[in-house]
């Protein structure tokens, strides 16, 4: 019988007291973003809102726990953010959003900082079980970044791989893994970097001893691109199906999936928030659809949450977990 | 000659040329005003809504006249009245709610609003800060107003099917307010979309707004198009055929990398380009203008040519956007001069009647 677990993929926003706390104590210039080199009195203030996002979810009743990653400000780039031999350069557009991340600049050889792991380790002192780690897939961390330093294509998606396979592998225990590859979707590989993008995911993946998602958004995977991710050593492969329910459904249909699957079910772009009955009624009919006899299935939001109002975000988590709730009741 | 134009050289214009200098639209407020606003919403302050809206208008008044003193032929308050380009206007159309800010970049911000029910025109959004400052000012007044596609793109929608939708809706209600400003006597007209050059793929969608936008407003009125921080080969020279007059584009920012995006193509309409930099704190010499303003006219000839800043300059320290203002008007005119002495070689073709 399928079990349903409530969760989401990370990237949440900021309390609006710490949106104010933090510019005063930040600045407002692309200069004062994250660098890994924080103050007390921001590291205190980010420690206060990790604990804050992290309260909300065990009050909401989600199965996943994430730390929030409240200190992304480059969003998915940000494990780049912290490095040495990373350059932050100009402001670019994240993706098709009217939002902006600093571009990464790869200029020397790089090496993991443990940057995500010290936060986890924060989290793990609050969460008893359930805590679920977040990081951007290889593909997309490769795509989001510029490389001055490795001088191909596959060199570079490579070191980008065990980069984020050696952050993981200084995770504490965690649950599980969301990695998040919008990009390919966004900006999908051609032949040959397909079949890489999905070895890629294999380094990171090889790297903890937990359940580890590849979810994709912003619409669905071309064919080739979803049968080479079919090759990937994960757990499931994450659906979004706000943007795209029928091509997702389709790639399922002719080309299987994992035993479990992610589904993006409620919009982390919208205010409009969806009722438990609804997100139910959205796993059904995936369900229908794809003949499915999942071990598990994520519900979660298709994208980060950080472009929402805080209350709208709140409901969406209560919505998610109130929509897993509702199907053990009725089971 | 395309559109309506020559009612905007003023009487006693020295020049047999006319470059016409406007602005975009935005201006630094006055720190008092900042102030006001802050203790009109202070609810322990017995600062009422009589008083914040003595303090607006004081603003507009000192800064029309700011305009006027640096000698621009077109002139605005500076939109003493708005707090942000897409919020001022939620708040004013029915169906729109606000639910708490939301990051753009960094800790940057904005009060991104949804819309819950069927959008509709309530009260008027321009008519009134038109009225007034057209009423203070003795030059031409321009109306910069947030288009429909930005509007849509930057809220978001709980009730339509799609952003295009939501987009010809609104279109549709600024269609109602700009004939509201038309009657109230505006003759000049900006509409402000910044979203296309983020998603230079709708260019068909703002078509589609702009076409709607502009029924049944009467010949005479000048209608122009602020885009900006985009890459305009994207969108050009697609955009020529929206029932506009004139384009407003950032381009000293880049330092004038894509102008041959504009000559690789003739450009048929007039051209409003910007000749300082809307994000940079140092005022550009009259000389480094002047420069600027040539390029332009690689582009079209100059009865088409308006010179204005990138963008709106709100961002900038106060002297500073008023420094930018002086000097750009002052290297209009002596462009204009060289150009009546024939000592300029004008690049672009001279327009044929059209």
């Amino acid at each position: 019988m399928t079990r349903v677990v409530a969760t989401t993929p990370g990237l949440y926003p900021l309390p609006d007291w710490a949106k104010d706390d933090l510019s005063d104590l930040k600045g407002h210039q692309k200069d004062d973003l994250i660098s890994g080199s924080e103050s007390e009195a921001i590291t205190d203030a980010y420690d206060r809102a990790r604990t804050e996002v992290i309260d909300r979810q065990q009050e909401a009743g989600l199965d996943r726990v994430v730390e929030g990653q409240l200190r992304w400000d480059d969003m998915l780039a940000h494990p780049l953010a912290v490095a040495d031999d990373v350059e932050m350069r100009g402001i670019v557009r994240y993706y098709d959003n009217n939002n902006f991340y600093r571009e990464p600049v790869v200029t020397g050889g790089l090496t993991a900082t443990g940057d995500v792991a010290a936060e986890l380790d924060a989290a793990s002192e609050q969460v008893g079980g359930g805590l679920q780690a977040v990081l951007p897939g290889p593909y997309s961390l490769a795509d989001l970044a510029t490389d001055d330093h490795y001088g191909d294509e596959a060199a570079f998606l490579d070191a980008i791989a065990d980069f984020l396979a050696d952050e993981a592998g200084q995770f504490p225990d965690v649950e599980t893994l969301f990695l998040l590859e919008p990009s390919l979707v966004e900006n999908p590989p051609g032949d040959g970097p397909d079949a890489r993008a999905s070895e890629a995911i294999d380094t990171v993946a090889g790297a903890v001893d937990a359940d580890v998602v590849a979810h994709t958004y912003w619409g669905a995977l071309e064919e080739k691109v979803y049968a080479h991710l079919m090759d990937a050593a994960v757990d499931a492969i994450g659906f979004d199906l706000v943007s795209d329910h029928d091509q997702n459904t389709y790639n399922v249909q002719e080309y299987g999936t994992k035993d479990s699957v992610a589904l993006g079910l409620v919009d982390g772009q919208n205010t409009l928030v969806e009722s438990p009955e609804t997100i139910r009624e959205r796993i059904d009919w995936f369900d229908d659809q794809t003949n499915g006899d999942y071990d598990t299935v994520y519900a979660t939001s298709n994208t980060e949450l950080f472009y929402l109002p805080v209350n709208k975000f709140e409901a969406k988590l209560d919505a998610l977990a109130n929509a897993a709730e509702l199907e053990e009741v009725e089971a | 000659m395309t559109g309506p134009r020559e009612q905007f050289r003023p009487d006693d214009h020295p020049n047999d040329h006319f470059l016409m200098t406007t602005v975009v639209g935005s201006y630094p407020k006055p720190k008092w005003l900042h102030r006001a606003r802050d203790m009109y919403e202070d609810d322990d302050r017995d600062f009422t809504e009589e008083h914040f809206a003595e303090a607006k208008d004081d603003a507009s008044r000192l800064i029309t006249d700011e305009h006027e003193r640096s000698g621009l032929d077109v002139v605005c308050d500076g939109e003493m009245r708005r707090n942000e380009m897409v919020e001022y206007f939620a708040h004013r159309i029915d169906g729109y709610e606000f639910n708490g800010r939301v990051k753009v970049w960094g800790h940057n911000y904005f009060d991104k609003p949804s819309v819950v029910d069927e959008v509709g025109y309530d009260q008027e959004w321009l008519i009134s800060e038109y009225e007034f400052t057209a009423d203070v000012a003795e030059t031409p007044v321009k109306v910069p107003i947030t288009g429909p596609y930005t509007l849509a793109s930057w809220s978001f929608n709980e009730v339509y099917d799609s952003e295009e939708q939501l987009a010809y809706e609104l279109a549709d209600l600024v269609n109602e307010e700009i004939e509201g400003l038309v009657e109230a006597g505006a003759r000049y007209i900006q509409i402000d979309e910044p979203a296309l050059a983020t998603t230079p793929d709708d260019h068909a969608i703002v078509g589609e707004c702009l076409e709607r936008i502009v029924a049944d407003v009467p010949d005479d009125v000048r209608l122009g198009l602020h885009v900006c921080y985009g890459d305009y080969s994207r969108i050009y020279p697609e955009i020529l055929d929206y029932p506009v007059h004139e384009y407003d584009l950032e381009l000293a920012n880049g330092d004038y990398e894509q102008l041959d995006v504009f000559t690789d193509d003739e450009f048929t309409k007039d051209f409003a380009m910007g000749v300082t930099d809307a994000h940079v704190a140092e005022v550009e010499s009259v000389e480094q203008i002047k420069e600027n303003i040539k390029k332009g006219l690689q582009v079209v000839p100059p009865e088409r040519l308006t010179v204005s800043p990138d963008c709106g300059l709100k961002l900038l320290p106060r002297e500073v956007a008023y420094g930018k203002m002086e000097n750009m008007v002052q290297a209009a005119r002596e462009i204009e001069q060289e150009l009546d002495a024939g000592d300029i070689d004008v690049g672009a073709v001279a327009s044929a009647d059209d």
